[in-house]
């Protein structure tokens, strides 16, 4: 079964930087069969040096957890930037709609999603995926719960 | 009011919380399972620092390391591109097996605390916690009561055999209920944000690092700092990442340290919200205390019993809740009935004089002491018929008497009280009494002075019951019939006779059950009664109410069997014009009669091996019989009985020498009346006191058995032979030591 979940979400710190144009993406994050409770999953988005730029979404209603999203968090990551809805459940897959500045494309940014699911491991930057104009629609997979992770332009 | 507390939170929320505590009650192995299956073999102490050593020889990618409450160590680690995580050996992180967490005990614990319902699971979870906590205190609340103090908590319960089911389970269960209701409720607080538990507090994250060569693990200041068993958890830093750090939680806290150099870079100790946090999971969960964990899955077992047997309980006292026909207003009637009651057995009594009444051409008004209206314009006479409820004090619905009755505005008219209740009791029909006196307080006159009432006797309901008669100048008849169980039909099987030369036969009579079935023991008898085949269950010294035929009013007998000898045995005298007596005395073998069982729980030999002191006259000594009977374990027990003639009614003769034999009947002393050597049997307690009061030193229990008459001489000579020691028959039956069983 899948997850739909469709956003229209233009997140200040990705109107960056400063240029008007933006165009409409869908982020597809595809889980595993991983056997747990739903997954916790924060989107996000960062630089060429690895800063976190902004966060597209965050899986998962309770802020308490949101620490083993630990990439995510220590970058500075809060759930007040993007988009929430609740946590992902195993072998699901999560879809998010979002505006992008055009300027965050071929330009050393990366879309990086960190899990965490209870009583199971961490798996900071599950999945990364450069941000290229031809890189969309090419999956790559995740290290631990990340089945695949597209987006789609 | 307290009754309410616990009754109707129970009838809502029983299924919720007794699913909850089922399935914590399988969680609550789960932590000595785990434990069992930690080698426990080395306990030499270690630093975090070696022992991560040894994990990256033997893991090379190793993310985390993870150390359970139970001492289990998890580690987290990458083969390649393969995540893995293991159970390791503690000491030398060999491999021992997969880390998998178990869907069953992750489907149980969702169903615990969520009921699989999500959020607003969690929320009813947490209601049900909540629920259990008012449960617990409102029935340890009742239990006081009901056992006359916090003092008596642990005493000896009385009552029908599912309040006593229901009252010892809960006794054992209620500090480890207390315990598990309130931690999950906290829980749940915690969940919800009611509560802060400090869990997403963090050290801050190093900004700056040294980003020099990697130390060695084993090398690290901070971690050799840190014994094993105070470890939590160790995350690694990424190996491609010269600026990420050793991430460390311990015990009291969580820190950041520098790979390069081995300093701690930030480091926050657990805050008091965390800490109470940590602790409370850890009752709760048992978590690290695996003997605690089997103690609170032990008392959640009782739940489901517990409410099972709270409605069951809740539902007997429903079913006998009043259906007044033809009540008459309040302001209308001329008569009116005030009932105080426990259990709602004093409504029946009040349904028949107000039936009595009304068709005498009364109008008379019922209603609960509770509800007495502050005046009756056209009141010409009160009747009070209440219960006491154990130590002497209101009885349910009439716990608010005492405050109303000062504030009854109406001109005084006469009043009768009647009490109900059970001479077994030290403050028998107490309650009763003083609204007797503070009617007379109020200067009200008197209709018919007090009058009490043992044990629900319908013959002494209908003795009142002509005394009122008289005063109203308009003789009633009051004829009481409670609403009866169920009968079986019983079958005489055998009978054997004696005394019919003293112009006084009397029998002892051998019942089976009229469908032929013969009482199995263990679990086919259980399956026998659920088909409601064969005899129901019952014990020497319960009660079996005989229907004689085109009656329906029960005459009572003492069994002097169990179930499991297979029949139902009394011993019967014939009265002289006794309707119940007579058809009994007429039975031949093989003829049937309808009866059924009460419990009479109170009384029995108490539990133990303390000495038994049993005194019968006549047919009074057939419970006596049953109790040396099932004597199997052979505690001392000495029989008193007496009786007329020895030639003609020595009861059980035959039996009783041969319990004498096998030592089930330590001493047997008669007293006959009708020979040269007359004698009573409390001549013989006289006689013996010496004896007595050695016995009574040793905690004996004393038994008492037979007429009326008999009885009360029996007391009195026990007070002469106690008041040696400062006792008294009185003083003994308070503690449980006296029971008798009087007709």
């Amino acid at each position: 079964m899948k997850t739909e979940l469709s956003l229209i979400a233009v997140a200040a710190a990705l109107a960056l930087p400063g240029l008007a144009e933006a165009r409409p993406i869908t982020v597809t994050t595809e889980l595993d069969n991983y056997g747990g409770r739903g997954a916790y999953l924060a989107v996000y988005v960062t630089d060429a040096a690895g800063a976190y730029q902004g966060t597209l979404y965050v899986a998962g209603r309770k802020s308490r957890y949101f620490r083993h999203l630990s990439d995510w968090a220590r970058a500075g990551g809060s759930a007040a930037d993007g988009s929430t809805g609740a946590s992902v459940g195993s072998g699901r897959t999560l879809t998010v709609s979002v505006d992008l500045a055009d300027a965050l494309f071929d330009a050393g940014y990366e879309i990086h999603v960190d899990v965490a699911v209870e009583d199971m491991r961490d798996s900071p930057s599950d999945a990364v995926v450069p941000l290229t104009t031809t890189g969309a629609g090419q999956p790559v997979a995740g290290r631990s719960y990340v089945q695949s992770l597209r987006y789609d332009m | 009011m307290l009754r309410r507390l616990h009754s109707l939170p129970g009838l809502f929320a029983g299924l919720l919380v007794a699913l909850i505590a089922l399935t914590g009650a399988i969680l609550s192995v789960e932590p000595a399972l785990e434990r069992a299956g930690i080698s426990q073999s080395t306990n030499a102490p270690m630093t975090v620092a070696d022992f991560a050593a040894v994990v990256q020889t033997r893991f090379p990618e190793a993310e985390r390391i993870l150390r359970k409450a139970s001492g289990q160590i998890v580690v987290y680690s990458f083969d390649g591109d393969v995540p893995r995580a293991d159970i390791v050996d503690p000491v030398t992180a060999e491999p021992l097996a997969d880390y998998v967490p178990s869907d069953f005990t992750r489907w149980v614990t969702d169903l615990h605390r969520s009921l699989l319902l999500g959020e607003w699971g969690r929320a009813a979870s947490g209601v049900g916690a909540a629920v259990m906590v008012l449960m617990t205190l409102s029935g340890a609340a009742m239990v006081a009561a009901r056992m006359g103090g916090w003092k008596a908590f642990f005493g000896r319960v009385r009552g029908t055999g599912r309040q006593r089911w229901h009252v010892q389970l809960a006794r054992f269960a209620v500090a480890g209920l207390l315990l598990s209701a309130a931690t999950g409720a906290y829980m749940s607080l915690t969940n919800f944000d009611f509560v802060p538990d400090g869990l997403d507090t963090e050290p801050e994250f190093p900004m700056t690092v040294d980003g020099g060569a990697p130390m060695a693990v084993d090398q690290i200041a901070a971690l050799k700092a840190v014994d094993m068993v105070a470890l939590r958890e160790l995350s690694f830093p990424y190996a491609s990442d010269p600026t990420d750090v050793y991430t460390l939680t311990t015990a009291t806290g969580m820190g950041f340290i520098d790979q390069a150099t081995g300093e701690t870079l930030s480091w926050l100790d657990n805050n008091t919200a965390r800490q109470i946090y940590e602790f409370v999971f850890m009752l709760h969960t048992g978590q690290g205390l695996w003997w605690l964990a089997l103690i609170l899955g032990a008392g959640a077992v009782t739940v489901p019993v517990l409410a099972a047997t709270g409605a069951l309980v809740w539902w007997a006292r429903r079913r006998a809740t009043p259906q007044i026909k033809g009540n008459g207003a309040a302001q209308m009637a001329d008569t009116i009935i005030l009932v105080g009651t426990e259990g709602n057995s004093t409504w029946g009594f009040a349904r028949t004089l107000h039936q009595e009444l009304t068709a005498k051409g009364n109008v008379v008004h019922v209603t609960a002491m509770n509800q007495v209206a502050s005046g009756y314009k056209r009141a010409e006479r009160l009747f009070v018929l209440t219960a006491t409820y154990g130590d002497g004090t209101a009885p349910a619905s009439a716990s608010q008497f005492t405050a109303r009755l000062s504030s009854l505005a109406m001109a005084p008219v006469p009043v009768s009280v009647l009490g109900f209740g059970d001479r077994q009791f030290p403050q028998f029909c107490k309650f009763a009494k003083d609204v007797a006196a503070a009617f007379a307080a109020k200067g009200w006159p008197v209709l018919v002075p007090l009058e009490t009432i043992d044990r629900q006797s319908a013959q002494e309901f209908a003795r009142w019951g002509e005394a009122v008669g008289a005063a109203l100048g308009n003789p009633m008849v009051l004829a009481h019939v409670p609403v009866l169980p169920k009968t079986v039909t019983l079958r005489l099987a055998d009978r054997e006779d004696y005394g019919a030369e003293l112009q006084s036969p009397a029998a002892i009579l051998r019942f089976v059950a009229g469908d032929g079935v013969i009482a199995a023991s263990g679990l086919r008898g259980v399956w026998q009664r659920f088909r409601g085949q064969g005899l129901p269950a019952y014990a020497p010294g319960d009660l079996v109410g005989i229907l004689p035929p085109d009656s329906t009013l029960p005459r009572f007998y003492s069994l002097a069997s169990g179930r499991k000898d297979g029949t139902l045995e009394i011993c019967v005298r014939k009265q002289p014009g006794g309707l119940c007596s007579g058809a009994l005395m007429a039975m031949q073998v093989g003829d049937t009669i309808e009866g059924f069982v009460k419990p009479n729980p109170t009384f029995r030999p108490a539990h133990g091996h303390a000495p038994v002191i049993l005194i019968g006259a006549g047919t009074g000594i057939g419970p006596l019989a049953g109790f040396i009977r099932d004597n199997r374990g052979k505690r001392p027990m000495h029989l008193y009985f007496g009786a007329r003639d020895p030639q003609w009614d020595f009861l059980y003769q035959l039996q009783l020498l041969g319990w004498l034999a096998d030592n089930r009947l330590t001493r047997l002393t008669t007293a006959f009346s009708r020979v040269a050597a007359r004698a009573y049997v409390q001549d013989r307690l006289r006689e013996d006191q010496v004896h007595l009061r050695e016995l009574i030193a040793k905690g004996a229990q004393i038994i008492v058995c037979g007429g009326r008459d008999m009885g009360l001489g029996v007391a009195a000579a026990l007070d002469e032979v106690l008041a040696p020691m400062g006792l008294s028959a009185v003083k003994l039956r308070a503690g449980g030591r006296y029971v008798e069983d009087v007709y």
